[in-house]
C-alpha cells in the first residue's frame, strides 16, 4: 500500500466512503454515481450529500425504483467507457438485480473473450444490529461469492474502506463493495490522507496469537477482536484475521496462521449453512489437514432467513463479544 | 418507583445523541407519551415521549450535551396509578463496546453463553487406544515425525485429549532420563489454569494432595521401571584426585569462553577420559540382546541434562573422535538446544553410554539408573577439597571427586566394571595444566 | 445497370438510391442463405444448434441501412443475423460463431447468433432476454453524457422480450433522460410457442410508448423501405438530441424458434403457409424488378454470388481450429486465471 503522505484524519466508516467517492468524482470525469435517493437526498446515510450540487445531475443520478436496471444500465455505461458506481440502497433490495450482476456483469469479459469489459462498482450497505428486521439486515456475500467473474470486498475499518473502495473503482472488473451499516458511525479510525489503494485479496492480521486462529470480517471482526483481547486476561493467545476481501480471498494468510496455531474458528454474521465459512473450512481441510489439532468450527447465524425486529429476536440471531469469546475459549481448550 | 430514561437511538447506525432542549424541568409532572425532551442526532431531530406518568426527579444531561445511545439522561418518579411501565430503556440498541444499559432480556442469552463455555467436547481421553483413535491429524503427523507412540502420551487437552503440544513436549523428553533423584521442578507442560482442588503441581507440591501425572512424569516412570526390571543393576565407585585437572580447567576457561561463547566445565574433560576408557574396556560400550552382547562400534555419549521443566539426555555422536574442545562445543550446543526446547529426534537417539554430572546438584555419591539399551552409566559427583594422604604419606589438601558407575550385570561383572573405573581414574588424574584441549 | 432515380416517381423509396436498394436486397438474400446454411450444417451433424431468422429479412435490411457505421451502436438479440451483416459483420465472422472456432469474436464460448464486435459497434449480449436492454440504455447515457452528437443506440428485441421487467425499466429510464436510443421491436408474433394474445392484452406494442412519454410508431416489417424510413427517422431524432423512440415492425417467424423447437406442436402448417405468401424476400425482388432497379438475371447472379460467398465463408471458418482446452481459463478477469483451490 503506497501512501502519499504521512498525515491522516480520524473518521468513521461512512465518512470514509463519502470522502473516497468524492475524490473519485473529482479526479475522473468518467465516474458516475447512480441509485435511489443518491442525488437530492444525498443517500439515506448522507454519503453523497451535496454531490449533486457540485457534480451535477448527469453524474449523480436519482434513478427510479428499479434495481435490475440500476445495475443493468450501469453495466451498459461500463461497457461503453464510463466508470459507474451503482448503489443498491440496502443489500436486502439487491435480488431483482441478481441476473445483471451474476449473469451479465460477471460474464461480460468472459463471454466476449475479452472484447468487452465491465469496470463496475456496486455499493450496498448490509448487516444487522440496527433493529433493521428482516429486510434491512441481511448479509448477501454468500449468494455472490460463488460466481467467477465477480469480486467482493467487505472492509471493517475506515482506512480499509478508503483503500479498498479506491481499488474497486480502479478495478477493470465488476466489484461488489459491501459496507456494514452498523459500522458506519460506530467504527472510527485513522485514515491516511491522499490517494491510496489496498489490493483486493489481502487479509489483515489484527492481532497475533499462537493458540487459535479466528477469521472474520465486517462488524463481527470488531467483536471478535474484543473477545480475543478479553481472553488474553485468561492467558489465551488468539490470532484474529480480518478477511477484508471475500473474492478474491487471502488463502496464504489463513493457511500461515492455521499452520502456526493448529486451530481455526470462522466467525461471520451470515448464516452458517453455505456461508463463507464453509468454503474456508473446505480449503483448510484440503490444504492443511495435518496441521489441524481440532475440528474447524464456524460461529455463524442460525438457519433462519434474518433477524427479527423484536429485540430478543435480533439478539438471538446475532452474536456478541461474549458469545464469540465462549466459542473461542472452547476451541482453545479443545 | 424511579424510572431511568436513557438516550434513544434515533435512526439506524446512530450511536449518540444531543439533548437539544428540556421540555420539562425537575419537579414538573409528565404524562405517559407526553414529550419531555427534544433530542437531535446528525440524521434527525425528535421529541422524546415519556414512557411513564410521573414527576421529573432528576435531569442528568445538560442542554447541548452529547451522550452515547443508551446513556441515562433523566429519572422520573412514577405515579402509582400508571399501568405497568415498559422497561426503562427506551429502545436503545446496546453498542457492542458500551457497558451501559444492557437490556434486561440479556439474562437468557448470558446463561447460554455460560452453558456454551461450560460444555466440554466429548473427545480424546479414556484408554490409550481411544487416545490413538481420537488423535487429530496434527497429533498423528507429529507423532509420526518424532517416532512417538501416541498411546504413551498423557493428554492435557479437554477430557484428557492428547494435543499437538503434548506430542512436541514428549519429543523433547527423548529416551529415558538416567537419574533417580529429584530432577525437574515446576513441570508446566502447556496446561492452562490452576489445578483442580485436591491436587498440586510438581513444581509446588502441597502435602495431602495429589500431583497429577503429566506425560513427562509418566514417561520417566515407565522408563525407569523398564530399565530397573530388565537390567540387574550393580554399583561401584572410585575417588578421583582432580586437583590438576581443576587447575587446567581454571587456566583455560576464560579464553575458551571468549573464543567459543560456551562455558568450559569439567564435563568435556570427563567425557574425553570416559571415551578413552571405553576404548580400553569395550564391553562397557555394549548392549545386552537375546542374540548376545552387541559391542557398539560407535561411541555416542549421552549427557543427562536436568532443566526446569524437562529432563533430557541429548547425545554427542562419535564422541571418541572429538577433542576436549570439540566435546565442550558439542556439549554446549546440545545444552543450549535443550534449554530452548529445540532438541530434535536425531539429538536424542543413538546413545551407547551415558554420563551424568550429578555433582552440580551437590551430590557426593549416587546410584543412577541405566539408560535402557546401554551397559552402564557413570557420574561425576561434587568436587570437594579434602585432606588426603599422598604416595609419600604426606597429608595434603586436594580436590577430590567421586565417580559412580551403575552397570548392567548381564553384560559386565565387577572385573570389567572396576577395571573401567580404575582406568578412568588414572586418566583423569593424569590430566593437568600442560594438556591440550 | 443502375437506373436513375427520376424513373421512380410513384415508387416510395425514402430517398434511397438504386445502389442502396440493391444493397438491401443482397443483405436479405445473404441473411436467408446464411440462415439456411446453419440448418444444413446442423442436419449434416456438423453443428449442434441452429437458430433461424426467416421472415425478418426486410426488417433487418432496412434497419441496417439506417444505421450509421462507425458512429451508431447496435445492441441486438440473437435473431438479428441480417442486422449484424447489415452493419458490417462478414459471413466469415458469422460462420466462425456457428462453428464455435477459436477466431470467433467470442472465442467459441457463446451459442451461435450471439454476435459481438467492438469494431463494428455491436454490443456483446447473453442469451437472457431483455438483459441487454438496460445495457443499451447505459451506452446511450454514455453517449449523451459525453455530448457526442450524431450518435445513437439502436436496440432490438422480439415481441416476447417486451414482457420482461427490464424492458419496461429501460424504456422508462430512456424516456426520463431523453436518451439517444431507438427501441426496435421485431414483432414476429411468436415467443417460442406463445402467441401474441397470450403475451399481452394490448397487441400493438408501439402504443406503450405514450405510457413512457416517448413517441411510438408501427410499420410493416415486411417492407424494407418502410422499415428504413421509420428507423432512420427515429435514429435521426435520437442523434440530434430529440430523445428515444419505440418503433415496432410487424413481421413473422416462418421457422420454429430453433433446432430445439418443433413448431407444429403449437401452430399449423396452414397458418405458416398463409404468412409465407407475404414472404418479404421474393416480394422485394419483385418490387425492385418492377421498378427497374434490378433484373431477373441480375438477381440470379446476385444469388449465385451470395452462395459463393457463403460457401467460401463456410469452408474458411470450418478450417479454423476449435479453441484449445486451455482457453477455458482466459479472460475471466484482467490478468491470469487464479483459482482459489
Amino acid at each position: 500500500m503506497a501512501v502519499s503522505t504521512t498525515s491522516s484524519t480520524v473518521m468513521n466508516n461512512v465518512e470514509a466512503v463519502r470522502a473516497t467517492l468524492y475524490e473519485a468524482m473529482k479526479n475522473d470525469d468518467r465516474t458516475i454515481i447512480l441509485g435511489e435517493d443518491v442525488g437530492a437526498r444525498g443517500n439515506v446515510f448522507l454519503i453523497t450529500k451535496d454531490f449533486i450540487n457540485e457534480f451535477g445531475p448527469q453524474r449523480v443520478i436519482d434513478t427510479p425504483i428499479a434495481e435490475a436496471s440500476i445495475v443493468g444500465i450501469a453495466v451498459g455505461m461500463a461497457m461503453e467507457g464510463l466508470r459507474p458506481i451503482a448503489e443498491i440502497q440496502f443489500a436486502d433490495f439487491i435480488y431483482p438485480a441478481f441476473n445483471q450482476i451474476v449473469g451479465e456483469a460477471a460474464k461480460t469479459r468472459y463471454r466476449s473473450n475479452g472484447e468487452y469489459t465491465c469496470p463496475l462498482v456496486i455499493r450496498t450497505p448490509y448487516g444487522g444490529g440496527v433493529r433493521g428486521a428482516l429486510s434491512h439486515s441481511v448479509s448477501i456475500e454468500a449468494l455472490f461469492y460463488h460466481v467467477p467473474g465477480l469480486k467482493i470486498v467487505a472492509p471493517a475499518f475506515p482506512a480499509d474502506v478508503k483503500g479498498l473502495l479506491n481499488a474497486a473503482i480502479d478495478d477493470p472488473d465488476p466489484v461488489l463493495f459491501l459496507e456494514h451499516k452498523k459500522t458506519y458511525r460506530l467504527i472510527k479510525g485513522e485514515v491516511p490522507d491522499g490517494h491510496y489503494t489496498i489490493p483486493l485479496g489481502k487479509a489483515s492480521v489484527l492481532k497475533e496469537g499462537t493458540q487459535l486462529t479466528v477469521v472474520s470480517y465486517g462488524l463481527y471482526v470488531h467483536w471478535a477482536l474484543e473477545a480475543a483481547q478479553s481472553l488474553a486476561n485468561e492467558g489465551m493467545s488468539i490470532e484474529v484475521i480480518d478477511l477484508r476481501s471475500i473474492r478474491p480471498m487471502d488463502k496464504g494468510t489463513i493457511l500461515t496462521s492455521v499452520e502456526k496455531t493448529r486451530k481455526l474458528l470462522i466467525v461471520h454474521e451470515d448464516n452458517k449453512f453455505g456461508g463463507i465459512g464453509a468454503e474456508i473450512s473446505a480449503m483448510v481441510a484440503e490444504e492443511a489437514l495435518f496441521h489441524l489439532d481440532a475440528p474447524i468450527r464456524r460461529h455463524c447465524a442460525p438457519d433462519v432467513p434474518a433477524m427479527g425486529y423484536a429485540e430478543p429476536l435480533e439478539h438471538e440471531y446475532m452474536s456478541s463479544p461474549a458469545k464469540m469469546a465462549g466459542a473461542m475459549r472452547d476451541l482453545v481448550k479443545f | 418507583m424511579a424510572t431511568t430514561i436513557t438516550m434513544p437511538q434515533l435512526g439506524e447506525t446512530v450511536t449518540e445523541g444531543t439533548v437539544a432542549q428540556w421540555l420539562k424541568k425537575v419537579g414538573d409532572t409528565v404524562e405517559k407519551y407526553e414529550p419531555f425532551v427534544e433530542v437531535s442526532t446528525d440524521k434527525v431531530n425528535a421529541e422524546v415521549p415519556s414512557p411513564v406518568t410521573g414527576t421529573i426527579r432528576e435531569v442528568l444531561v445538560k442542554e447541548g450535551e452529547t451522550v452515547a445511545t443508551g446513556a441515562a439522561i433523566a429519572v422520573i418518579d412514577e405515579v402509582g396509578a400508571a399501568p405497568e411501565a415498559p422497561p426503562a430503556a427506551v429502545a436503545p440498541a446496546a453498542a457492542p463496546a458500551a457497558a451501559a444499559a444492557a437490556p434486561p432480556s440479556s439474562n437468557g442469552h448470558a446463561a447460554k453463553t455460560q452453558a456454551i463455555s461450560a460444555a466440554a467436547p466429548a473427545t480424546g481421553g479414556g484408554t490409550p487406544d481411544e487416545a490413538l483413535r481420537a488423535a487429530s491429524p496434527a497429533v498423528r503427523r507429529l507423532a509420526r515425525e518424532h517416532q512417538i507412540d501416541v498411546r504413551a502420551i498423557i493428554g492435557t487437552g479437554a477430557n484428557g485429549r492428547v494435543t499437538a503440544e503434548d506430542v512436541l513436549t514428549a519429543a523433547q523428553m527423548g529416551p529415558a532420563a538416567a537419574v533417580g533423584q529429584a530432577i525437574a521442578v515446576g513441570t508446566n507442560f502447556g496446561a492452562t489454569g490452576a489445578p483442580a482442588s485436591g491436587t498440586s503441581t510438581y513444581g509446588e507440591p502441597i502435602p495431602g494432595t495429589i500431583v497429577p501425572l503429566n506425560q513427562a512424569r509418566r514417561i520417566i516412570a515407565q522408563r525407569m521401571v523398564e530399565s530397573k526390571h530388565t537390567a540387574p543393576h550393580a554399583w561401584s565407585m572410585v575417588e578421583v584426585d582432580v586437583t590438576n585437572l581443576w587447575k587446567w580447567r581454571t587456566r583455560e576457561k576464560d579464553r575458551f569462553e571468549r573464543e567459543t561463547g560456551y562455558k568450559l566445565t569439567l564435563m568435556p574433560f570427563f567425557i574425553r577420559a570416559v571415551v578413552e576408557s571405553l576404548a580400553a574396556f569395550p564391553l562397557m560400550n555394549a548392549k545386552f540382546t537375546a542374540e548376545g552382547i552387541y559391542v557398539n562400534k560407535d561411541v555416542n555419549i549421552g549427557i543427562a541434562i536436568g532443566l526446569a521443566t524437562n529432563l533430557v539426555v541429548p547425545v554427542v555422536k562419535h564422541a571418541d573422535q572429538l577433542s576436549i574442545k570439540g566435546l565442550a562445543i558439542a556439549g554446549g550446543e546440545l545444552i543450549e538446544k535443550a534449554r530452548k526446547g529445540k532438541l530434535g529426534v536425531d539429538d536424542l537417539a543413538g546413545g551407547t553410554f551415558t554420563v551424568n554430572n550429578n555433582g552440580a546438584n551437590g551430590s557426593y555419591a549416587s546410584a543412577p539408573i541405566i539408560n535402557a539399551g546401554q551397559a552402564g552409566i557413570v557420574t561425576m559427583e561434587a568436587v570437594v577439597k579434602k585432606p588426603v594422604v599422598l604416595e609419600n604419606d604426606a597429608i595434603a589438601v586436594r580436590s577430590m571427586m567421586n565417580c559412580c558407575l551403575s552397570l548392567d550385570h548381564r553384560v559386565v561383572d565387577g572385573y570389567v566394571a572396576s577395571g573401567f573405573l580404575a582406568d578412568l581414574k588414572k586418566r583423569l588424574e593424569k590430566m593437568g595444566p600442560d594438556g591440550v584441549l | 445497370m443502375a437506373k436513375t432515380d427520376t424513373k421512380t416517381q410513384t415508387f416510395a423509396r425514402a430517398g434511397l438510391t438504386d445502389e442502396q436498394l440493391r444493397q438491401m436486397l443482397r443483405n436479405m438474400l445473404m441473411q436467408r442463405q446464411l440462415d439456411n446454411r446453419g440448418f444444413q450444417l446442423n442436419r449434416q451433424g456438423k453443428v449442434p444448434f441452429a437458430l433461424g431468422s426467416e421472415g425478418h429479412e426486410a426488417l433487418q435490411a432496412g434497419a441496417a441501412m439506417a444505421f450509421h457505421r462507425g458512429k451508431d451502436i447496435l445492441a441486438p438479440y440473437y435473431r438479428d443475423l441480417g442486422l449484424a451483416l447489415g452493419i458490417g459483420l462478414t459471413p466469415y465472422e458469422i460462420m466462425l460463431s456457428i462453428f464455435a472456432r477459436a477466431d470467433d469474436h467470442n472465442g467459441g464460448r457463446q451459442f451461435p447468433n450471439h454476435y459481438s464486435s467492438k469494431a463494428a459497434g455491436l454490443m456483446s449480449f447473453s442469451s437472457i432476454l431483455a438483459a441487454h436492454i438496460p445495457h443499451a440504455v447505459g451506452a446511450a447515457y454514455a453517449i449523451q453524457y459525453r455530448g457526442e452528437k450524431g450518435r445513437a443506440v439502436l436496440v432490438t428485441c422480439g415481441d416476447g422480450t417486451t414482457s420482461e421487467g427490464e424492458w419496461h425499466e429501460s424504456m422508462n429510464f430512456a424516456a426520463i433522460h431523453r436518451l439517444p436510443l431507438v427501441m426496435l421491436v421485431e414483432n414476429n408474433e411468436w415467443a417460442i410457442s406463445t402467441p401474441l394474445d397470450k403475451q399481452m392484452a394490448q397487441p400493438e406494442i408501439w402504443k406503450r410508448a405514450a405510457g413512457y412519454g416517448m413517441p411510438g410508431v408501427r410499420f410493416d416489417g415486411f417492407d424494407p423501405i418502410a422499415t428504413y424510413a421509420t428507423v432512420s427517422e427515429a435514429l435521426d431524432r435520437a442523434r440530434s438530441g430529440g430523445g428515444p423512440t419505440l418503433v415496432e415492425g410487424v413481421c413473422y417467424r416462418y421457422l420454429a424458434h430453433s433446432t430445439d423447437d418443433n413448431d407444429m406442436t403449437y401452430r399449423t402448417k396452414e397458418e405458416v403457409a398463409e404468412h409465407r405468401k407475404k414472404d418479404p424476400v421474393p416480394r422485394f425482388e419483385a418490387v425492385l424488378i418492377e421498378q427497374g432497379v434490378t433484373s431477373v438475371d441480375e438477381i440470379a447472379a446476385m444469388k449465385k454470388d451470395v452462395l459463393r460467398e457463403t460457401n467460401e465463408a463456410t469452408d474458411k471458418a470450418e478450417a479454423v481450429p476449435y479453441p484449445t482446452p486451455s482457453e477455458l481459463y482466459t479472460h475471466l478477469y484482467e490478468g491470469a486465471w487464479q483459482p482459489w483451490l
